[in-house]
Parts: structure tokens; sequence; C-alpha cells
């Protein structure tokens, strides 16, 4: 209690000595605007060291610790591989992480594949990043993606030395640590790769605060000829849904019937099928965040559970009864967490998913 | 509805002679009525029922031509003329009218693989004016969207060393909601909107081609009083760090420069109401002018600090290629843009004469100047009226009357912001910055118009 008193105190203290800041503020708030005494406390070196967890370039924030890339390897493969692949190249739930990068690449801090007359086909983050602060900073904060701010201080430095011997910027037999962070920074493939020469950073520290592109407002005759450059190709008209759905359907113009286009009479799309339904709900109630219809994520792909149980009478009830519940040893180690929808919805996803989770 | 309202003797007759169509004379529950036999109706309406049915389908529905005697839609009272309506509160949550369910929030097929780090595009085609109702602001999560208990929700500030931050503080949204706020209208869009078009058209309508766009009003207290109250440095101080409270605990470096200004709010109302969970309820920060990314949702902490911070999403993602190989760090403005939003993409004309051409421009350095239209694919322009008052940093609504003439034409839109910034073509944008960039096109969009009435996306140099 009386810690909390001292802490109002020196809140209160603080209120008053905001007064006179607001007061030589810019005048933007109100004349009579009194300091915001009594708003706010003062916040504990405990729930600042809670919450203040980013790491800059320049390491300040970063905490003591150190991880192996053979420990990497353990936190890797029971964490991250099923999402990001065993060796950080899949492309199944994000970029890949690892790949594109190369020896000569650690050695002049630019990425050959990023250059022109490059025909590498992806970005991966190892090509990108500039700054090793931000891959601790961001695994440290946001992943696992289904479980973030779980892993230890130590699983981060681990797991991060694993995917910077993935990316052969360290070898096998390496321990990262606060010590060394800042000489691995200068092995950093694209560290090299940044540029603020640009004009759209709208303050004064970063960049030339001018346009690089400069057009004007020509009125008449501004060219002898049009030149198109690209047109809609038919797949991607296609591949948006019924655009006639997808308007108003009174006004100046109608949504284009794709299925008229195609053929098809429009009324056969409008109401959505229920295999559509289920795979909307699938969707809202976020069970393909883990899910693909086709493809594991974290787990198994519905495709993948209707072959493991078809033809078996029980599944169905078992399956609700799981979903419900939660658990894990089916697929794997990883765990379903218990999943909060009415039990007739939870029926008709299970029987959806057992009829092979066609998405129409 | 259980009583089916008499009509007038001799109404069947002479609607015989205007040819409805069907569904314009038979309501659902009229059809379902004469499905189950209900004799009190057939015996009302028997001659009419069969006059309509004879007719046929009398082409597109809404498009009632008047014939002879007169329209239908007027000649034949609408059940709604002739039957007692919902009571108040019926919806206490209001909802869009049952007519109104294709304009909703879509996603893009394939451009994202797992929802939680998705968008989900506003559906510009048919919205009005300048605000975007809260319901189809646009989503962009990397970790889902989260229903956080505002009971629970705090906003610390501190600095990047204590010398930054004189008295580090915690505040409620008790606290928060006491301040004095500020209410203004800002657009907000995400750096990575258009991104899909920078080499080709790749989408056919405005919504995923321009809809990671939308415009509100927000309610919220100017960031400066809050680290005045905190006894921030703010000379020393040369960024902030925003940082939400999800499980992406999104950060974002933020030029000291934008919240002396006071227009960076901690912001708590969208258009009257709470902030939407999936906009960051019950707090997130606006940073006008800025691209989306930056207005962290779920705001829980803020920090002063003397260097930027190449966070993830300033490090590894909105970050622009250029042509070089070289990537731009720190792209944060949104430079002046426009769109026709109709006639758009996936749109038909229904006839030749008279179109309202409208759309939306807006500048992330201040206010729009002026909007052209072109018709002819950029040889000649005129200057669209636009609709006041225009505010900065937010969506302006412009407008300018058309003539078609069954033509093919090219419609274009070319907005010029207060600071003389022109927004350029395709082949001017590209010229600097190539195709590779993801972030940050502005390019002037090309609607074509074909006989047919078809409008389609294409790009013009
Ligand atoms: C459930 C799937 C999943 C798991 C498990 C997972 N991740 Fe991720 N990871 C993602 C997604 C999705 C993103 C992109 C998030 C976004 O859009 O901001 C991501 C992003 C990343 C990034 C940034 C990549 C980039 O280019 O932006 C890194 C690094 C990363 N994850 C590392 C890890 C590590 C290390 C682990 C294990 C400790 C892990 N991930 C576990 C799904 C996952
Ligand atoms: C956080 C990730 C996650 C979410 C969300 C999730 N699941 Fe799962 N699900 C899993 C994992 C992991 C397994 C594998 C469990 C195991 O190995 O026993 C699984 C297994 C299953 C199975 C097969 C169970 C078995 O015993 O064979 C079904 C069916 C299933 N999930 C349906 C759903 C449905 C329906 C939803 C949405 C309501 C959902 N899941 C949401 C992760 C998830």
């Amino acid at each position: 209690m009386s810690r909390f008193s001292k802490l109002a105190c020196v809140a209160l203290i603080g209120a008053l000595g905001a007064t006179s800041a607001l007061a030589a503020g810019k005048g933007a708030a109100p004349a009579a605007n009194p300091a915001f005494e009594g708003l706010g406390r003062a916040a504990t070196p405990a729930e600042i060291r809670a919450w203040d967890i980013d790491v800059r370039p320049d390491f300040k924030g970063l905490p003591k610790g150190q991880g192996s890339v053979e420990q990497g390897q353990d936190v890797w493969e029971a964490k991250c591989a099923t999402c990001h692949g065993t060796f950080g190249e899949s492309n199944e739930v994000f970029t890949p992480i690892v790949g594109g990068t190369t020896a000569d690449d650690i050695k002049t801090g630019h990425v050959k594949n990023l250059q022109p007359g490059s025909s590498f086909p992806q970005r991966t983050t190892l090509m990108k990043v500039a700054t090793l602060s931000t891959l601790w900073d961001y695994i440290n904060r946001a992943m696992p993606w289904t479980a973030p701010k779980s892993l230890k201080t130590d699983e981060v430095y681990a797991v991060l030395a694993y995917i910077l011997n993935l990316g052969e910027i360290v070898p096998a037999d390496f321990v990262l640590s606060d010590a060394n962070i800042a000489e691995v920074q200068k092995r950093m493939p694209n560290r090299n790769g940044m540029t603020t020469d640009h004009g759209l950073w709208p303050g004064k520290g970063i960049g030339t605060g001018k346009p690089d592109v400069k057009a004007v407002a020509c009125m008449s005759n501004c060219k002898t000829e049009v030149k198109i450059g690209s047109t809609l190709p038919d797949y991607a008209e296609t591949a948006h849904g019924n655009l006639a759905e997808q308007n108003r359907t009174i006004g100046a113009t109608r949504g284009k019937d794709i299925n008229a286009a195609k053929g098809q009479p429009a009324a056969a799309a409008e109401k959505p099928s229920a295999n559509a339904q289920a795979h909307q709900l699938a969707q809202a109630s976020g069970c393909t965040a883990c899910h693909g219809l086709t493809n594991k994520v974290v787990g198994p792909g519905f495709n993948e559970v209707a072959a493991k149980y078809k033809g078996k009478g029980d599944a169905e009830g078992k399956l609700v009864a799981k979903v419900k519940q939660g658990g894990a040893g089916v697929w794997g180690q990883i765990p379903m967490p218990p999943q909060s929808l009415k039990d007739e919805e939870i029926k008709s996803l299970v029987q959806w998913i057992l009829s092979g989770a066609p998405a129409k | 509805m259980s009583e089916h309202p008499t009509r007038p003797e001799g109404a069947g007759q002479r609607l015989g002679k205007v040819r409805p169509a069907p569904e314009g004379f038979l309501s659902q529950d009229d059809i379902a009525a004469v499905k189950a036999g209900r004799r009190d109706f057939l015996r009302g309406s028997f001659s009419a029922a069969v006059a309509a049915m004879g007719a046929g389908a009398a082409g597109f529905s809404g498009l009632a031509r008047a014939a002879e005697e007169g329209d239908s839609a007027i000649l034949t009272l609408p059940p709604w003329s002739t039957s007692l309506g919902q009571g108040v509160a019926a919806r206490p949550y209001g909802l869009p009218s049952q007519y109104e369910k294709g304009l909703i929030r879509r996603e893009s097929p394939g451009l994202t693989r797992v929802s939680g780090s998705s968008v989900a595009f506003t559906p510009l085609q048919g919205l009005f004016g300048i605000i975007t109702p809260s319901g189809l602001h646009f989503e962009r999560h990397h970790q889902g969207w989260q229903d956080i208990d505002p009971s629970r929700h705090r906003l610390m500030i501190n600095g990047s060393d204590p010398s930054m931050v004189k008295r580090p503080k915690v505040y409620t949204m008790d606290d928060i909601l006491r301040m004095p706020p500020v209410s203004r209208i800002h657009f907000i869009e995400c750096g990575a909107n258009t991104g899909m078009e920078w080499g080709n058209v790749a989408v056919p309508t405005v919504q995923y081609s321009h809809g990671m766009l939308s415009c509100s009003e927000f309610t919220g207290v100017p960031l400066r009083w809050i680290l005045e109250d905190c006894g921030a440095d703010l000379k020393k101080g040369k960024y902030i760090l925003a940082e939400g409270a999800d499980g992406s605990s999104m950060t974002r470096t933020i030029p000291m420069e934008l919240v002396l200004s006071d227009e960076v709010l901690v912001a708590y109302g969208q258009n009257g109401e709470m902030l939407r969970p999936e906009n960051g309820y019950p707090l997130r920060l606006v940073v006008p002018g800025v691209q989306g990314v930056s207005w962290v949702k779920w705001l829980r902490r803020i920090e002063v600090g003397d260097q930027p911070y190449a966070s993830k999403d300033e490090a590894v993602h909105y970050i622009d290629l250029m042509p070089n190989g070289q990537h731009r760090q720190y792209t944060s403005t949104q430079e002046a843009k426009s769109v026709i939003t109709s006639p758009s993409g996936g749109q038909m004309l229904l006839d030749k004469g008279f179109y309202n051409v409208t759309g939306l421009a807006w500048s992330g350095r201040g206010k729009v100047k002026k909007v052209d239209v072109s018709f002819d694919g950029g040889i000649n322009w005129k200057e669209a009226r636009l609709e006041g008052p225009v505010h900065s940093k937010a969506l302006s609504r412009f407008n300018i009357g058309w003539v078609w003439d069954g033509k093919p034409a090219i419609l274009q839109s070319r907005v010029t912001d207060e600071t003389g910034y022109v927004q350029p073509s395709y082949g001017q944008l590209r010229a600097v910055r190539g195709t590779k960039s993801i972030y940050h096109n502005n390019a002037i969009q090309s609607w074509k118009v074909a006989e047919s009435g078809e409008v389609s996306n294409v790009q013009v140099l």
C-alpha cells in the first residue's frame, strides 16, 4: 500500500509540473486547459520492464543472453517449422525467411539477387533485412505467430542463431549472444541495401523532404496518342467472384455479371451453397488460420482430416468433441486450443470437413 | 404480415396491360402465399397474378419503363405502402438495407495466404461523400484482430532512456476519456494500396485496386498533450515509437515534428462511436498523411527516443525496392492520389446519355487543391467540382458531368495538392521508381469504357 501512495504522490507532482508545460505549449490546447491533474500515474520500473521490449539497431534494449545454433534447431523444429518450413524456405503461410543470399553478399553487404537483371523469384527476409536487431526484436515480440511472446530470451537468441546459420551467415557451432551480436551485424548480407534518399519521411531527420516524381497539370492536347500499357487479364476478372454481386442494383451502373459472360445463368451464383457457408464459418471462426483446405498450416489440412477418417462411422462425434475440447497427439505435438462455437456450428463444420471441405 | 392487404377493384385488368415483371408485382411473401394455396389471397389477386405471369420477364428488374398507362411501381401499391412496418429497436444496432448486401469488405483471393495476416478492401465503388461507414473501413491485420477489454487496457509513456521522459506514466481508458478531446476528419491509406498494380493491371475493380483506403472522423487527444503531461523532452526526442497491445505488438517510428504539429492523436472515437475492434478498439494512433501501418492499433505504449527503430514493418516490409537494387527505408508519407470510383472497373453503363463521374482525391501533405478529369485517356482534361469543405489530409469528393455518346472512352482523374504536387502517370512514376516497389503507388488510374458499356481496368502510360 505504502508503495502505491508514494507512486500517487509522484504522479501528482508530475501532474503539477505539467501545468507549465501545457501552458507553454503551442496554444492548440484550449487556453483554459489545466494540466491533466489526477490523470494517469507513474509507471513502476517493473511495468516498464514488462512492456519496454523494443530493441533498436544500436542494440539498445537488447537483454543479456545467448543461444547456440544447435539449441535453435530444436526451438525451430518444435515451434516454427510447421509454418516456415524446416529450412525457413516455406511459402505456405508466409514468404520464405531464408534463401537468395550468398557468401559474396556477406562481403559486400548488397544482395546480388535484388540487383537489376536478377531473375530470383522472391524476396526472402534475409535478402531484405539490413538490421539484425529487427529480427531479434520481432521474433521476441511476435513469434510463434499463434503464441507470441512465449519464447524465453535464450530461445530467441538460439532460434535467431539457427536462422542465421540457415543463411550461412554464422557457422553451425556458433553461439549468438548480446556480446557478439554487433559483430554478426557486420555480416548481414543486405546491410548496405537501404537508402533514405527520398522525400517520403514527414520530418527533418531522414531523407530529402522533396518529392522525387514531378508531373505537371497540362490541360489540353497533352499528348498525341494514348498508349495502353496493360489491360485486365481474364483470370484476374474471374478470380474475384461475380462483380454483379459486388455492386449496387440501382443507379447509373451495374456490376458486370461474370457468370453471364461465361455463359452460365446469373442466378446460380446468388445464394451461397451450404459448402460456401461452412467455408465462411470456418474463416470467420479462425479455423483457417491454422488449417488450410488442402494444406497443412499449424494443424492438418482439412483434406487430410477427411482422408484419415474416410469410412469411419464414429468419426463425426469424436471430432466434434475434439474441436470443442482441443487437444494434441493425433497429428503431432502441437495442440489445437478448445474452440468456443455453438454445438450445431461445430457439427456442421465437422460434417463439412469430413465431406472433403470443398470451398464452394 | 399475416393479412394480405386488399387491392382496389379492377386493378388487375389495368395491370395486365402494363406488363409488369412478375417480381414487380408479387413479393416473396405473395408467392409463398400462392404456393401455400391461400384462397383469400388468390381471390383478391388472381387475375393480376395470371396477367403478370403471362407477361414473362420484362427485362432488367428495376429498369421498368412506364408503358401506356403507367408504371406498375406506381399503379400497383407495393406492400410497404399498404402494410404496417417494423417497430422501433427491431434492430437495436442498425444495419444496412437487405438490398445493399453486395457492398461489403472483401479479400482479394490469392493475395495473402492466411486471413490473420491479410487485407479486406473497402467497397469504394458504392460509397458516397468522404466518410467511410465504420463497418466498411478496410482491414489490415498482421496477427489477427482482438476485441480488447477496455477496463484492462493501458497506455504507457516512457523514454528510450530516462532523460527522454521525466515522468514515465500509465493511463487507463478512464484517464484518457477524461482528457479534452478533438475530432478531426482524416483519410487512412495502406502503404501497399494499389501495390498489386505496380507492374501491370491485376485486379478488376476499384475495391481491389484502391480499397485499402478509408476516411473517418476520429476523436482523441493530441499526443503532444500527453507527452507534455509526462515531461517528455520534445527537443531531444526526435522520434517516437508506437506499439500495439495485440499479438504482433506492431511497432512503428514516427517523427516528432508530426507530434509537435498536434496532428497525431491518441484516438478512441471513430464516426461518433468507439473504434471498431478491427480498427484498434479501444485506442489507436492517428497519424494523418502517413501510411496506415503507422496508425498503430490497440495502442499500448509510446516511447520517446533519439533514433529510428527499424522495426520489422520498417526494415523487412514497407520498404520500397528501387530499380538499382536499393530499398528505400522510412517511406511514410502518402503522396497525392485520386481515383474515379464510378463509373469504374467491373461496372456496366446502362445506356448512352448523362453520367455523373465521381471519385475521391487526397494528399498526405495537406489539402487537395484541384482535380482534373480526362475522358480521352489524358489528351484533354477538365477541372472537376470539389465538394467542400476540403479538409487537410482527408478524402475529398469530386464530381463532373459527362454525356456518354456510346463510343469507347478512357476516364482518368488527376489531383493537384496545396503544395503544387501533381499526381503522376504510370509512365512518370515508373521512370523514377521502376515496378517492384510494392508501396506508394499513386499513379493516375484509367478506366476504359467499351461500346458495350463495360468499364474495365487499363493502364495508360
Ligand atoms: C502459425 C504459423 C507460424 C509459426 C508457428 C511461426 N510463424 Fe513466424 N510468421 C508467421 C506469419 C503469418 C508471419 C507474417 C506476419 C505478418 O504478416 O506480420 C511470420 C513472420 C515471421 C518472421 C518475419 C518474416 C518477414 O519477412 O516478415 C520471422 C523472422 C518469423 N516469423 C520467425 C518465426 C520463428 C523464429 C518462429 C518460431 C519461434 C515462428 N516464426 C513461428 C507464421 C508463423
Ligand atoms: C491455433 C490453431 C488451431 C485452430 C484455430 C484450429 N485448429 Fe483444428 N487443429 C489444430 C491442430 C494443431 C490440430 C492437430 C491436433 C492433434 O494432433 O491432435 C488440429 C486438429 C483438428 C481436427 C482433427 C482432429 C483429430 O483428432 O484428428 C479437426 C477436425 C479440426 N482441427 C477442426 C478445427 C475447426 C473446425 C476449427 C475452427 C472452429 C479449428 N480446428 C481451429 C490447430 C488449430
